[in-house]
């Protein structure tokens, strides 16, 4: 049977300041159950620009971490209002985010491109005015 | 090259000392988080300006060795906390990031 090891965390869509909590736990976590650094890399970064999107975008959401023999599963889900177009997003440099949020550095379009380039695999489902759940797998 | 022997080295003025015994290698400037988690390498020295807190976040998700804010960039005090929590390496100096790019390919092998 492949029983997974699971995280899960909420992510505050009210602290801008405070995302990436959930990320850099995650890295201690997979550290204590001797995960590979690059691997450890790939999923922390992956999730980071995940939990970005959700308070950028969604007012916060939930992040779901499950660990098998040989893959990781990140999923993410939020009710927020979907993604429009999601070609057009996942297209470096394209970002609705406003302009505050450019002035703390994000907003570069890089978000969802970078969630792919660290992940094996990758699924966007998302319905315009209910939500997106983002599913990443990172093979071990 | 440990981070310690680099900041003496550039006369780089300390903000907060995690580890600096680590070894850098490699050079990343860039002010726009995500362009950084997509290019830079673990262990590198990262150049920026850009000062708020998800700067540590960053640093430490990428593993680069040490943060170098140019242009006499410093951080609240807040952000400064949160750094030395997570032992992070950060210093500051007057130079741009030009002049500190220059200085640390010099310190390459």
């Amino acid at each position: 049977m492949d029983e997974a090891v699971k995280f899960h965390f909420v992510v505050d869509g009210n602290d801008f300041t405070s995302a990436g909590q959930a990320s850099v736990q995650i890295k201690k976590n997979l550290r204590q159950l001797g995960i590979a650094p690059e691997i450890i890399r790939k999923v922390s970064i992956a999730m980071y620009e995940g939990e970005i999107n959700m308070v950028i975008h969604a007012g916060g959401g939930e992040a779901d971490v499950l660990i098998y023999e040989n893959r990781i599963e990140i999923i993410l889900t939020d009710n927020g209002p979907g993604i429009a177009n999601i070609d057009l997003a996942m297209q470096e440099g394209f970002s609705t985010a406003p302009d505050n949020i450019r002035s703390l550095g994000f907003g570069a379009g890089m978000g969802l491109p970078n969630m792919k380039r660290y992940t094996d695999a990758m699924q966007i489902d998302s319905t315009f005015g209910k939500g997106t759940r983002i599913s990443m797998t990172v093979n071990l | 090259m440990t981070v310690g022997e680099m900041a003496k080295t550039l006369q780089l003025t300390p903000i907060t000392v995690g580890d600096e015994s680590r070894t850098w290698s490699g050079v990343y400037i860039g002010d726009l988080l995500s362009w950084v988690m997509g290019r830079a390498a673990c262990d590198n020295a990262w150049i920026t300006i850009m000062s708020n807190v998800n700067i540590v976040a960053v640093a430490t998700l990428v593993d680069v060795a040490v943060i170098i804010l140019a242009e006499g960039v410093t951080l609240e005090e807040s952000v400064r906390n949160t750094a030395a929590a997570k032992g992070v390496n950060i210093y500051t100096s007057e130079k741009t990031a030009y002049e500190l790019a220059k200085e640390l390919a010099g310190l390459q092998p």
